[in-house]
């Protein structure tokens, strides 16, 4: 068990890195709590993965340490580090039983046999594998393969992290909910720091405390799944998350006063920014609503999702969504809009004015 | 009610084929079972004999002699091709330039004419003018294979290991580069020794394509004829020669077509029954 610490890591691919974009990971600095249950959540590509296998020693940063309570674990080995990871696809020892698979991490580092066969009997009870524990593992099924993956990461009991790389890719949807929700239950259980890596918002919201949200290269937002949705801190989070994700439109700032086509708007965080800045406001569409003064937009499409509605509309040429609900009418012609002014945020340069970059 | 209505016309596409098979295979087939159960004194003569050749064949000592000399090869290449075909694969890099080097590197041997291949390693292993043969003579190791069996038979393996490995090597590559990486940042982080990753991973996965090997270069080497022959033509006396190389000298050589047709068909259960035996064995315990 251990508090995780990333400090200034940056890394590259590249053997001779120039520019910023080179980078595969850009100046991250993130402490993970013993014990939480995080999630990393991007886009494909945004360094996720990257990100894992440095914390797993898979890879070696290019720049900045790694530390495992004030051990530096930077120059270790992955087997030296105590932790486990299950990946997108299952890896199974294909010749051997379940038990041999999840006892296998145990016997490599020469663990007494009858501590093993305790050991795996436990966690075979943990992840339902008891009935399979003397099948060939090669004949399970994916859910029952990452089960085994799972359970070697388990088997030793002086694991600081298990890291989670989009585990529940080649799963049947009608398995996914019950694996995720077995994984919480362990959580629960067992007390272990858990990463978990996806670019599923509903798997990331659903199974963590703290939900990582990265971008390009950087962490843009640490922040429980409520505070993601209510107070994203850059523009990519509010779009990346929710469905559909936050209204971003641009707007001009003058004297305090912030004008979205002309027409003032009133946000939570009026602040002056400085000149060359990009302003943009952001207002999810749970928060824009039909009223008889606003902003005039052209209805485009509305689409029925059940117990709301999603009005598609646009005004000077720029797309607004609205969440209507299914009691609400919507106007036949000449509809306007107003926006919750508590809920709706200045954003500079992308990020929520006032606040700045970083975390 | 419903009538199945069956489409014959399918069998137009398989005709093709069906009539090459024939000609290149059936029909040749027939003739040699044709020959073993007759006698000919030539003008295309022939009186039925019954079994009388495939008796003959199995109770001559020189048909035993070949079969022996024959087994002795096949496995003897099988024990080192197969072993070092998988070394040689699995020191091979898996990624960056110098992967195609290696892999054209491995497939110039495969590329060369086999009689070539005979001719190439005769003139090298001469013990007067050849690489080889003067090399080993110049450090005092009395080498000819033209006149010493065991120096011959060295020859011959050394040839077939030469010529041969590198079709192991591609296929044991083939199967390694299918692992995913997973496998083995899995079983770094589960702190596998590289024993274990070769023995619980890589072997496993190879397992597949080294039976292919195994049967490929079992049922080569069991029909081989153009390199020994170019080689040593069997010699010297006929301590080098081999199943095939004794049918030729049989058939076309002395013109006993009966005993020759026996002789291959015999030679050719062999290798069927062999090669069953191979598979069975290797596939063994695969579910599905």
């Amino acid at each position: 068990m251990a508090r995780i610490t990333l400090d200034n890591l940056r890394h590259s691919y590249l053997r001779a890195p120039k520019s910023r974009d080179d980078y595969a990971l850009k100046q991250l600095n993130v402490a993970w709590e013993d014990g939480g249950a995080y999630a990393l959540l991007g886009p494909s590509g945004c360094g996720k993965t990257t990100l894992l296998n440095i914390i797993s020693g898979l890879l070696r940063p290019s720049e900045g340490r790694v530390w495992f309570d004030d051990d530096d674990v930077t120059d270790l080995p992955p087997d030296a580090r105590h932790i486990a990871q299950v990946f997108q696809f299952p890896v199974v020892y294909d010749t051997m039983t379940v038990f041999d698979n999840l006892a296998f991490p145990l016997r490599n580092r020469g663990v007494n046999e009858t501590v093993v066969k305790s050991r795996v009997q436990e966690i075979a009870e943990m992840t339902d594998l008891t009935a399979m524990l003397h099948q060939r593992a090669s004949g399970l099924t994916a859910d029952g393969k990452q089960k085994i993956s799972l359970g070697r990461g388990l088997v030793r009991e002086d694991v600081n992290v298990i890291m989670f790389d989009e585990p529940l890719t080649v799963i049947d949807p009608h398995l996914k909910w019950q694996l995720r929700s077995k994984l919480k239950e362990l959580h629960h259980r067992i007390q272990t720091t858990m990463i978990y890596v996806t670019h599923d918002q509903t798997e990331a919201l659903t199974f963590a405390d703290q939900v990582v949200v990265m971008h390009d290269g950087e962490v843009v937002q640490i922040g429980t799944p409520v505070e993601l949705f209510e107070r994203p801190k850059h523009t990519f989070v509010g779009h990346f998350i929710g469905s559909p994700g936050m209204n971003v439109l641009p707007a001009s700032v003058a004297n305090g006063a912030i004008h979205f086509a002309g027409i003032p708007v009133d946000v939570d965080n009026p602040v002056d920014l400085t000149a060359g800045q990009t302003a943009e406001i952001g207002v999810r569409p749970e928060f824009v609503r039909f009223s008889d003064d606003g902003i005039a937009v052209e209805i485009n499409k509305i689409s029925d999702a059940g117990r709301y509605r999603v009005v598609s509309a646009s005004a000077d040429g720029h797309r607004i969504n609205l969440l209507i609900g299914e009691d609400q009418d919507i106007p036949a012609a000449g509809a306007r809009v107003a926006f919750d002014a508590t809920q709706t945020r200045l954003y500079a340069d992308g990020w929520l004015a006032g606040e700045g970059a970083g975390q | 009610m419903t009538t199945k209505v069956e489409n014959q016309k399918g069998w137009l596409f398989v005709l093709p084929v069906v009539i090459l098979v024939a000609f290149n295979a059936v029909i040749p087939l027939m003739t040699v079972v044709n020959y073993s159960v007759q006698e000919t004194f030539g003008d295309n003569v022939f009186f039925f004999e019954g079994v009388k050749w495939f008796e003959q064949v199995l109770n001559s000592e020189r048909f035993h002699a070949a079969l022996g000399r024959q087994l002795f090869f096949t496995f003897t290449i099988l024990l080192i091709e197969i072993p070092l075909g998988v070394i040689i694969a699995l020191t091979m890099p898996r990624k960056g330039p110098w992967v195609s080097v290696c892999l054209v590197l491995m497939a110039l041997p495969l590329l060369i004419p086999w009689n070539v291949v005979g001719a190439m390693w005769n003139i090298f292993a001469l013990p007067d003018i050849g690489l080889l043969g003067k090399t080993l003579n110049a450090m005092g190791i009395d080498y000819n294979f033209t006149r010493q069996p065991v120096s011959a038979w060295m020859t011959l393996i050394a040839m077939d290991v030469w010529h041969w490995t590198s079709l192991v090597v591609l296929l044991a590559y083939a199967g390694l580069s299918s692992i995913p990486d997973a496998y083995y940042q899995a079983a770094k982080i589960d702190g596998a020794s590289s024993w274990a990753v070769f023995r619980h991973i890589q072997l496993p996965k190879m397992k597949r394509v080294l039976t292919i090997a195994v049967l490929l270069r079992f049922m080569d080497s069991f029909n081989i004829y153009t390199e020994p022959f170019v080689l040593t033509g069997g010699g010297p006396g006929n301590s080098t020669t081999l199943l095939s190389i004794d049918l030729v000298k049989t058939a076309l050589g002395q013109f006993d077509l009966g005993p020759a047709a026996a002789m291959s068909i015999i030679y050719f259960l062999i290798i069927l029954l062999l090669s069953w035996v191979f598979y069975t064995v290797m596939t063994r315990g695969e579910e599905n």
